[in-house]
């Protein structure tokens, strides 16, 4: 299956399917946030921590709750990391170094789940299930909370509350995660996915040498890791090993459940807002950009020039060949368009601008469709900013589902706007002008320069990809992407937790025929242009000197 | 009910649609001329301690001093000489669009100061009176003004009336009265009493008077940033640093790329400074300026910017019936003659009942019998020996008493008692009759007469209010804008319903008070909606508090001008409708001018990108879709337009985008075509331009 006609069908499949589902996950999204009922399990849990889920609370209380929630979340993974040796279930392998364990902490409580590690080689059973697909669950739930915490602030009125955090923790996961990685993972394994608590096998090769190959549980892991787009593959090749994605159809599969959550929070968001043509709105303006740049990585990479190319059909280097090019190129777009990260192909082997593909579609900020939660705040983000530029333009101060966007909220979304670029950019600088870090580039040139730009990318943004070829693994790499990461989740959630608050603190405006509608095929353009713009025009220059270059000198 | 009513003026709608002609100078057509003569101000306003109150202009700013320091440093390098000339010109044009702003304002200030110097004041003391210098007046003090003197400062009149010729302030040259007590006592600082006495309660500071605020709004002085601005402010600034971050970086990826040549400190800096949202930034003081100035050429002064932002969102508007929907009387506009009478004879009474009676229902009477039935003819005069009987509040009757006849009109219960009174018998119908007029929101005036056959009633006379001819049309134009106009009148509902169904406004106040008149905007506001409205009286300034925009006439007392947040001076109630227009015009070419900011941004980076690294990368090179003729000149030349694009926005900034009225959709396609579109693409054809014109001068190409 490596044919156009292969690609266009999967896309078609994978479109219905997601048309399919995401209306009734929206509405039982909606149900869940706004619902005033707790089930035995939930008021156990809070009766556990201590918490009362019915307390509205205000934004700096719901930011503390998010954050101090995340500290004791790197703090237990780090300690679990460390402690490795002495405790069981852990396959033999010794404890994590400081540097690595705290990258990898970060990581995953940062829903970026990058990794400097080889899972097969470092991760016990107990870190993996115990430490690692704990935080895959509770990482994606605090992304879906607070992007709910910032519709609650479009849609409340004077009071100023968004919510109660610890609610919203406790049902993202017993009511939308659980039963949705249960079913996924029992689809999984029916594909073939692995799913047991064995030890290392020992496996003979052809060529007479042997391989070591570990147990574990991998389909319950593989279905969160893609359902709450965290991406860290339980084994070092990701998607691109067969015990996590043995076919063309886990493939898709797996590609369905990246993407279902954040195109169904949009759903969400219009059920919540009381307008479900303002979620299409928002949903138009993913759908476009996420197939456009599905079309041109296929574009791309099928029309790749050069014998070894057309041997194969296209470029053909780094992927599997039971997905494809096409199975290669959607996996590659639906990844790095949200936060998840996993692979099933080697980005680096990409042509030059496909690997640019990658690089654009995290630079965007992630929000087509985005991650779980964090998408749906990106996109609102970029919503606000192209209302106060368009608002003006009808001839009204700007105003977005009946907010207001003075200058406290433009505040906020230009610091929220500020904060990756600041990230990459700078230490992408930082490491090419510093004598050390830049030794961990496997080629030089454009694409070398890809190589850090796109860890940093990857970082700071919390896709957790990686591109090959960079050797991430030294101390200088695991901090800063560390610090990237820690970064570049949280400083974002501050600044929309601080707007959502002082939205939710405003009487809405009701909408008038002079007022700009938010809810029609214009905005959702005009939304697209300013995200292209926004994001073009800051990582242009650097663009043109790695995969611009890269790709028009082919 | 009474008949008369209140003079006001009032001018026809169609005609308040863009400035009166001749009203004060400094407006008009922009010419290359004020950009000169703003050329001290602009260069007095390079001073960093002003620049950095703009964060965009300030980094062009720095950007000049930095790259004219690196000229210095190696002088025969013609290139980066340029660039420093053109970033000078960048920083001085954007300050030139500030001055020429400010100089039309300062043309209309020198005028009204004029009315302003050396204004003495008769001021009274103790029962004597002494002269003192006009500023030198408290609050509180009490003045005299005879015919010729020049009212020393704000005030109400306490005693006497006088006519006051207050073109000064209002360019309007005929005379306006000023009397004690009542709502219209408030006289102006700088105004001329052209005859009688009257003494002034001065009720406000020196330095404070609406003199001197309208000349500190003018001249920009007491120009604060609006809340949009600033909101405004704050995102081209977050858009600065962008930039400024991803130009800085740039420099460690060249060296990687082996571009470091090719990225000199001149090189990068020239490329910030087209790439920060130049146009917007060095524009944006210059188009709040000129939002006010259009304003105040209207006659409107407003208190702060804020309102005029303020006045682009109003979304409900409270519009006073009389003066402002209808044209302020009613008129006669039909005869209803009872059965057994001919229409004639009721004509002929009507019109000789009302010959005398000098109320513009009166006249309108006389009006119709002549266009309706012929009556009268040119130079006619009443008939000798008529002795008129004025209306008077106590008989609500007017009419006429001659030799054998006396004709009375008036209220229904009036005539009607007058003829029971004499025991004449009232027709059924005649009731009827009335009841009828007054449910379709007219007003009935039976007519009787007294001849040899008693006293008898002949008829009615249809009386109505006449709505402003193309009134309708406007509120259609403003419910397509999303405003609501609450029609505010003193009338009963049956009568308040008639006209407001008439003139097609959304909702009606009826029997309003001022109280009602508070809690209908309260009422409002609650629901999120933002209300404006005009008022003169001093019983209307709780409710132009309270208004988001609160217009105050200027023939109105000192506490409703207080009260509002603008005051017209033509006192023209529709005016309401210009000013929102003007408030939106403000915010469009504020979004407009931003949209081509960042449009612009597209075309520098296909300009700049391959001349710094084509050399680094020849695939780069394939970015130069412009065929543009040498790096040098690339980079160039996207300066270069970067800084004539300013200028040939003046114009706009100071005209603002054209404005029609129409739904928030079309206004936003038609923006967007122009301003983001036309932002994309018209800097690929002047760079592409420049760039020709510059490789034809040696040296360069």
């Amino acid at each position: 299956m490596s044919s156009p006609l292969a690609g266009i069908l999967q896309l078609l499949a994978l479109l219905a399917a997601l048309a399919l589902a995401h209306r009734p996950l929206g509405d039982h999204l909606a149900r869940v946030y706004s619902s005033g009922k707790h089930y035995r399990p939930e008021r156990w849990m809070y009766r556990a921590i201590g918490a009362d889920p019915s307390a509205g609370m205000r934004w700096p209380a719901y930011l503390r709750a998010v954050l101090a929630f995340s500290a004791v979340g790197v703090l237990l993974l780090h300690l679990l990391q460390r402690a490795q040796g002495a405790l069981p279930g852990s396959l033999g392998f010794a404890s994590i170094d400081p540097d690595q364990a705290f990258n990898t902490a970060v990581s995953f409580v940062t829903n970026t789940n990058w990794q400097s590690y080889y899972g097969e080689q470092a991760m016990g059973h107990l870190v993996q299930t115990g430490g690692l697909a704990v935080q895959n669950f509770v990482s994606a739930a605090v992304g879906m909370a607070v992007a709910v915490a910032l519709v609650r602030g479009f849609t409340g009125s004077r009071t100023g509350e968004l919510g109660n955090f610890w609610a919203d923790l406790v049902r993202g996961i017993t009511r939308v995660l659980l039963p949705l990685s249960v079913a996924g993972a029992l689809v999984l394994v029916a594909c073939g996915v692995i799913q047991n608590f064995s030890g290392i096998h020992a496996v003979g090769q052809f060529s007479g040498d042997e391989q070591q190959w570990n147990g574990g549980a991998v389909a319950s892991q593989e279905a969160i890791k893609e359902l709450g787009t965290n991406g860290g593959g339980y084994f070092n090749a990701n998607a691109a090993h067969p015990f996590e994605n043995p076919t063309p159809f886990s493939n898709l599969f797996e590609i369905f459940l990246i993407l279902l959550i954040p195109f169904s929070m949009t759903r969400t968001f219009g059920r919540m807002a009381g307008s479900l043509r303002q979620g299409y709105a928002v949903l138009g303006a993913m759908a476009v950009i996420w197939l456009a740049f599905t079309a041109l990585m296929m574009w791309t990479e099928f029309a790749g020039r050069g014998p070894a190319f057309e041997a194969a059909g296209g470029a053909m280097e780094g992927k599997e060949t039971r997905f494809g090019i096409a199975g290669s190129s959607l996996f590659a777009v639906a990844t790095t368009l949200t936060s998840t990260g996993a692979v099933n192909s080697f980005h680096s082997s990409y042509t030059g601008f496909g690997g640019g593909i990658t690089l654009l579609g995290m630079q965007l900020g992630e929000i087509a469709p985005g991650g779980v939660g964090s998408g749906l705040y990106g996109m609102l983000i970029m919503a606000v900013v192209a209302v106060f530029v368009a608002g003006l333009l009808v001839g009204r101060t700007p105003e977005y589902l009946g907010k207001k966007i003075g200058t406290r909220q433009i505040t906020y979304a230009a610091c929220y706007l500020l904060v990756t670029p600041a990230l990459v950019l700078g230490f992408t600088g930082l490491a090419l002008a510093l004598p050390g870090p830049a030794e961990s580039m496997t080629h030089s040139g454009p694409h070398g320069f890809s190589e850090i730009l796109y860890a940093y990318t990857s970082a700071a943004n919390n896709n957790g990809s990686a591109f090959a070829g960079l050797n991430a693994d030294t101390p200088w790499f695991n901090t800063t992407t560390g610090i990237a990461m820690l970064l570049g989740r949280f400083l974002p959630m501050v600044f929309v937790l601080a707007l959502a608050g002082s939205l939710a603190e405003q009487r809405p405006v009701p909408a008038t025929a002079g007022t700009l509608r938010t809810d029609k095929p214009l905005y959702s353009g005009l939304l697209v242009a300013t995200i292209l713009i926004v994001t073009g025009l800051t990582y242009f220059p650097a663009l043109a000197l790695g995969p611009l270059a890269e790709g028009l000198a082919s | 009910m009474s008949t008369v009513t209140p003079p006001r003026t009032s001018r026809d709608a169609a005609t308040t649609g863009g400035p009166r002609p001749g009203s004060r100078p400094g407006g008009g057509p922009f010419g290359p001329e004020q950009l000169l003569r703003a050329l001290p101000a602009a260069l007095r306003k390079l001073d960093p301690r002003v620049m950095v109150k703009s964060p965009v202009m300030f980094v062009v700013l720095v950007g000049s001093v930095v790259t004219t320091g690196l000229a210095l440093a190696d002088p025969t390098d013609w290139f980066g000489w340029a660039v420093a000339a053109w970033l000078w010109l960048t920083t001085l044009f954007a300050n030139l669009a500030e001055a020429v702003a400010e100089g039309r304002g300062k043309a209309q200030a020198e005028a009204l100061r004029g009315a302003r110097t050396g204004v003495v004041a008769r001021r009274l003391a103790g029962g004597r009176e002494e002269r003192v210098p006009g500023t030198g007046l408290r609050v509180g003090d009490l003045v005299v003004c005879e015919a010729g003197d020049v009212v020393p400062g704000d005030g109400d009149v306490v005693e006497g009336v006088a006519s006051v010729d207050e073109s000064a302030i209002t360019g309007e040259s005929a005379p306006v009265i000023r009397e004690s007590g009542g709502d219209r006592s408030a006289v102006t600082g700088g105004t001329r009493v052209l005859s009688d006495r009257i003494v002034v309660r001065i009720t406000t500071g020196p330095g404070e008077t609406f003199l001197d605020r309208m000349i500190g709004l003018v001249e920009g002085a007491a120009r604060h940033k609006t809340p949009n601005e600033t909101a405004l402010n704050i995102l081209l600034a977050s858009l600065t640093l962008v930039f400024l971050l991803a130009v800085v970086t740039l420099k460690p990826f060249a060296v990687h790329a082996g571009a470091d040549d090719e990225t000199s400190v001149i090189v990068l800096t020239a490329l910030l400074v087209c790439l920060i949202p130049t146009t917007i930034g060095a524009l944006l003081p210059a188009i709040g300026i000129a939002g006010m100035d259009r304003l105040v050429r209207r006659n409107v002064v407003a208190g702060s910017g804020r309102a005029v932002e303020a006045a682009g969102d109003v979304s409900t508007l409270l519009l006073d019936k009389t003066g402002t929907v209808t044209l302020g009387d009613r008129r006669a506009v039909a005869l209803r003659a009872l059965r057994g009478v001919a229409e004639d004879e009721l004509a002929r009474a009507a019109r000789l009942s009302s010959l005398a009676d000098e109320t513009p229902e009166g006249r309108s009477v006389v009006t119709l019998t002549e266009r309706e039935y012929g009556l009268g003819s040119p130079g006619e005069e009443a008939p000798a020996g008529a002795r008129w009987v004025a209306f008077s509040a106590r008989t609500r009757m007017s009419g006429v008493d001659l030799d054998g006849l006396r004709v009375r009109k008036g209220a229904t219960a009036s005539v009607v008692a007058w003829v029971e009174e004499s025991g004449g018998p009232v027709a059924a119908d005649a009731r009827a009759l009335a009841d009828r007029i007054a449910e379709a929101g007219g007003t009935p005036l039976l007519v009787a007469v007294e001849d040899v056959r008693g006293r008898r009633v002949l008829g009615v006379v249809h009386l109505k209010d006449v709505v402003k001819e193309g009134m309708r049309e406007r509120f259609a134009e403003l419910r397509r804008m999303g405003i609501r106009t609450v029609m505010i009148t003193g009338d009963n509902p049956l009568t308040a319903r008639a006209v407001a169904e008439e003139a097609g406004v959304d909702d009606f106040l009826a029997e309003a008070t001022p109280e009602e008149k508070l809690a209908l905007i309260r009422r409002e506001q609650a629901n999120g909606q933002l209300v404006a409205m005009t008022g003169d009286g001093t019983n209307d300034a709780p409710a132009l508090a309270q208004a988001d925009v609160g217009v105050a006439m200027n023939t109105g007392t000192s506490a409703a001008k207080e009260a509002g947040n603008m005051v017209d001076l033509d006192s023209d109630p529709t005016k309401l409708i210009e000013i929102v227009a003007t408030g939106k015009q403000l915010l469009i070419t504020r979004g407009a001018l931003t949209t081509f900011s960042l449009a612009n941004d597209v075309a520098k980076y296909f300009a700049i990108i391959p001349a710094l690294f084509a050399a680094a990368y020849p695939s780069l090179d394939r970015l130069n879709i412009m065929g543009l003729a040498s790096p040098e000149s690339a980079i160039l030349s996207a300066v270069i337009f970067n800084a004539l694009i300013i200028v040939a926005l003046v114009p706009l900034a100071l005209r603002g985008v054209r404005y029609r009225p129409a739904g928030a959709d079309r206004m936003l396609r038609r923006n967007l075509g122009v301003y983001g579109l036309g932002g994309l693409v018209a800097p690929f054809l002047g760079i592409k331009l420049i760039d020709l014109l510059l490789s034809l001068l040696p040296g360069i190409g």
